[in-house]
Formats: structure tokens, sequence, C-alpha cells
């Protein structure tokens, strides 16, 4: 499946994929996220659970300390 | 009217919300004051440590006292007539609507990654209305090109969104600057959309 990840276009083998999957897929490891998929903030506990289909728009953010 | 009067006219009409007043919001609010806002609300518990100095708007004789107290000290002596709302309280969910509930933009300027994280999760579902710029890896020094801006819909954020070692790679006052700058900036960005056009 094609989606739109932080504004640029992936590319998947498979779809639809979970929030985590994609997470894992692109080695995001960072603790601290903020994920938005089609602009609709998706909380932590529901990222096992939500599916990013074909054309979706996935927004995932690393928080780092320090300010 | 020319350009910069109409800009001055309509961003002395506009509030700003600054969560946290360290080396992110202690520059913005200052460049925020010089572009001509006019109206700050300021939040932080925190108070001027001898550690700040070297890359907070802050001076040495003002260490020990309040975060809040001094910067009003010193965007005062920018702009005499500012409006600011300073608070000395640390920024919770049971206090946050209260502080930016009437800003036209937030800027969040949190030390720990813990504290960005519930705030952006906090505004989106209570104030999705307000953009929200946000601050993300401002330590180091060099290769400015890693500096970035992330978009997704009314949140920004601002940084390289790299994990660093604080012992190694320090915060330092050019790059936190330049991260408070950024947001600055986008503050403006968004503010001037109204900008009426000279016909």
């Amino acid at each position: 499946m094609k989606i739109t990840l932080n504004n640029r276009k992936e590319t998947f083998d498979t779809g639809p994929l979970t929030v985590s999957e994609i997470l894992d897929r692109k080695s995001f490891r960072f603790k601290m996220l903020v994920v938005k998929l089609n602009g609709e903030l998706i909380p932590k506990e529901n990222y096992p659970s939500t599916p990013v289909k074909e054309g979706d728009n996935l927004d995932i953010i690393h928080l780092i300390s320090g300010g | 009217m020319t350009v910069f009067q109409n800009i001055t006219s309509l961003l002395e009409t506009k509030c700003v919300g600054i969560a946290g007043a360290g080396g992110l919001g202690s520059n913005a609010a200052a460049a925020l004051v010089r572009s001509g806002i006019g109206h700050l609300v300021i939040a932080d518990f925190d108070t001027v440590t001898p550690e700040n100095i070297n890359r907070q708007f802050y001076f040495a004789d003002q260490q020990g006292r309040p975060k809040v107290h001094a910067l009003q000290e010193n965007l005062l002596r920018i702009n005499p007539k500012i409006k600011l709302q300073p608070y000395k309280e640390r920024v919770t969910p049971g206090n946050a609507k209260d502080f930016f509930n009437t800003c036209h933009v937030v800027v969040e300027a949190f030390d720990k990654a813990t504290e960005k994280e519930w705030f952006a999760n906090w505004m989106t579902q209570h104030l999705p209305h307000i953009p929200l710029i946000m601050a993300s890896g401002i330590a180091g020094w060099g290769q400015q090109d890693v500096l970035r801006i992330q978009r997704a819909g009314n949140l920004y954020v601002c940084g390289h969104q790299k994990e660093t070692d604080t012992t190694n790679t320090p915060m330092l006052a050019p790059r936190v600057t330049q991260v408070a700058m950024m947001q600055a900036d986008l503050v403006l960005e968004i503010l001037l959309k109204e900008l009426p056009r000279i016909p």
C-alpha cells in the first residue's frame, strides 16, 4: 500500500498495517511520540489496534527533551 | 499604510501563549515582543539558575528570581506597552485551559519530553482550533541543515528530532535560539495570513 508518512510518499509491500507495525517497520523506537492519522491524534494504547490504509496520511513526531 | 505598519497593527491585536520560559520560551517571547505582538501569556514554575545564562534570555543579576518575573522585566524593557500575563506555575491539565484558552497561537517550550507529550495530546484534544508550535531536538551545534519543521495540521514541530546524549551534546545558545526563532517565525506565518493585501 502507498501512504503519506511525514509528508513523504511511502510504499509498503502489504497493507493495511497497524500503527504499531509501521512504527516497527520504519524503526521508530523513541518512547515519546505523537502520532496523527489523517489529522486525528492516535492515543498510545490504540497503536496496536489502529489500521493504516491505502492513501492515509500518517504523521509520526519524535519528542526529545530540551527546552 | 505601509506593509510594516499593517503587520504591527495586526500583531498588536494578537495574543500568544508561551508554555515554559526556558531557552525556547524566553527567546521566542523576546522576538515576538520585538515583532509587535500585543499580548503574551507566559507560564513557568522555575527560577533562573547560573546554568541557564548560557542560552536563555536572562542576565547574571537575575539568578534566583522566578523566570516569569525576570522575563516580564526584560520584555517590558523592549516594549513598556506590551500586555503580559505571567503565571509562576507548572502547566498542568488542570490549569492549561485557563492559561491558553484565549490565545491565537501557543508555543510549547517545555524541557522534558514527557511534558511535551502530554501537552501535545491535551492541546489536540481540548483546544484543537489553536495552532500549537512545538520544539523537539535542540541540542548540539553545527550542521544546521538538520533543523526542520514538521507540519501536521494545526501542530508544528521545530528542531532536529534526534535523540542526543546530554553529556556529550549540550544545549548551546546558537541552536536553542535558532529553534526558538523558528517557532517565533511560525507564529508570524500563522498570524500574518490575515494580513490585508495592499491594493
